[in-house]
């Protein structure tokens, strides 16, 4: 191959990844730009302090539907969080291989299961017992979809710190279970934390497993055994309502559950890179 | 003689890999004892069997007995935690803890054994600085991270958080190959300053580095130790045909 031929080809290539990386972040770009255009005249101080009007009144806001969301996604966070890191740490750490085996396995099925169904697992084992839809059923059903999300991603930021720091800390004659408490978790903390953003932002926005679960509620939280409002909820219900509003009322709930993903993750990412970090 | 290191018969594995046979070795105590050979040979998989990190390892097996200062290591009931905590290690590639600053990686052995005063952490971390003889170079980068240090003085961090919780022997696994002459300068500097305080056990593929350094001097190969003895004479005129054919450069 001439030099000028190859230099061609480099350049083709070159310009056809660009254009890959281009076409990547496009529909991003074009969902936050369409929900701005849509959503933005409807987003105001009242749309963030108020109720919802009753039907056929103006204005009213989404205020009870933006805490409903960070209530449920709190509850979610508190159940799954805990049980997804660990076990992602036991999955990564762990000499045994067949327990670790199936849960890998049923991680990643549990991962691929439409969330509807987890919705109708959620109502089966909580919303019948007690009788009513509620905050914790919703957040149980958030929390059964983060799972799979935080023990994988956990499991493999915690495979990626080298054993050397292991074998250090072990050799300073510190217990296993400082050592990976310690010395382990930490060093893999900024990995595991992007794991956790990726899945928050993952159920922050599910609607079917709320449906009947959280149910909704066009008034101020009253209890965590109480149906509660939720924005994916909100949004569902505005959307397909007759009202022009309404429309407008359900793209500025969509508009904000797009920044409350985007505050979230960026308050983690400041709030964690105070110190030093490990394996990113 | 109780003191020092003893080891009696010593056989390790990995899984079916049998790497060492029948390792008896008497080291003084207070005293360098330099360990050489060819990769490979089991100088490292040795001294990870003194302080019980080699059973770290999935699969690895030890038999036989080693005794550390007067203690079994090996016997029933003897907690590897103990041991590793009398006898500290340093590894070939300087390995700071990231999420650390150069203060908490030198005092994180004493912190996370449960000691919580300021004051004693303080005077640890001072008094282990300058064992390590890097003090001066750090003492108002205390807060800094301890990977922003340079390789040499990242490996003299390790050292100091080795020293920190004041151990009786200190194991050397290649601590100057992942370092330039004059980094590896001062870490011998330091072990024939450390060395009234400590049994200190020394791997190196520096045969000049064994010579400086050390009094006495093993020779490994292919699991074997087949000699053993005073430094100079080990270099000089060693007894064993192969070992010479190692020393001289006209091996494999």
């Amino acid at each position: 191959m001439t030099p000028a031929a190859r230099r061609g080809i480099n350049i083709v290539m070159s310009g056809v990844a660009a254009l890959a990386a281009a076409l990547v972040v496009l529909p991003l770009l074009v969902i936050f730009g369409f929900l701005l255009w849509q959503g933005a005249s409807a987003v105001n101080v009242d749309f963030f302090l108020h109720l919802p009007k009753p039907v056929g009144e103006a204005g009213g806001g989404m205020a009870n539907a933006i805490v409903g969301t960070l209530i449920l996604v709190v509850l979610a966070a508190a159940l799954g969080l805990p049980l997804g890191i660990f076990g992602g740490l036991y999955l990564a750490e762990s000499r045994d291989r067949r327990l670790p085996w199936l849960a890998r396995f049923v991680a990643d099925v549990l991962n691929g299961v439409p969330s509807i169904v987890i919705g109708i697992f959620a109502y089966t084992v909580i919303v019948l017992p007690m009788k009513r839809f509620s905050a914790l059923a919703g957040g149980f059903a958030l929390a059964v979809i983060m799972l799979p999300i935080v023990v994988r991603t956990s499991e493999e930021m915690v495979r990626l710190v080298p054993s050397s720091m292991r074998e250090a800390a072990l050799a300073l004659g510190i217990p296993e279970w400082k050592v990976l408490l310690r010395v382990v978790l930490p060093t893999a903390r900024a990995g595991i934390i992007t794991g956790v953003m990726v899945a928050i932002a993952r159920v922050a926005g599910e609607t079917a497993p709320l449906l009947f679960t959280a149910f909704g509620n066009r008034f101020w939280h009253q209890g965590l055994d109480q149906p509660i409002a939720a924005l994916p909820l909100q949004i569902f219900a505005y959307a397909i309502a007759p009202y022009d509003d309404w429309h407008r009322q359900a793209w500025a709930g969509a508009l904000t559950l797009i920044g409350l993903v985007f505050v979230v993750s960026l308050a983690a990412r400041v709030v964690t890179s105070g110190r030093f970090t490990g394996v990113r | 003689m109780a003191d020092g290191i003893l080891v009696k018969d010593l056989n390790a594995w990995f899984g079916d890999h049998h790497v060492l046979h029948d390792i008896g070795i008497a080291m003084a105590p207070k005293a360098v004892t330099a360990l050489i050979g060819p990769s490979g040979c089991g100088k490292s998989t040795f001294i990870r069997c003194l302080n019980r990190m080699h059973e770290v390892v999935p699969g690895a097996r030890v038999t036989g007995g080693v005794r550390v200062e007067g203690q079994d290591v090996y016997a029933p009931g003897v907690d590897p935690v103990q041991i590793r905590r009398k006898i500290g290690m340093v590894f070939q590639k300087p390995n700071p803890f990231p999420t650390m600053s150069v203060f908490d990686n030198v005092v994180v052995g004493l912190r996370l054994g449960g000691m919580r005063e300021r004051a004693v952490l303080h005077e640890a971390a001072e008094r282990a600085l300058r064992q390590a003889a890097l003090w001066d170079e750090v003492k108002d980068a205390l807060g800094k991270s301890g990977v922003s240090l340079s390789g040499g003085q990242q490996q003299r961090l390790c050292i100091a958080r080795a020293l920190a919780v004041e151990p009786e022997v200190l194991l050397m696994d290649e601590p100057c190959s992942a370092l330039d002459p004059i980094a590896t300068a001062k870490i011998e500097e330091l072990i024939l300053e450390l060395r009234s305080t400590l049994t200190i056990v020394i791997v190196t593929h520096n045969m000049q580095q064994a010579a400086r350094v050390s009094e006495a001097t093993g020779f490994f190969l292919l699991g074997e130790l087949v000699e053993f003895g005073v430094t100079r004479q080990l270099f000089t005129n060693p007894r064993d045909k192969r070992t010479e054919d190692y020393i001289t450069g006209r091996f494999g």
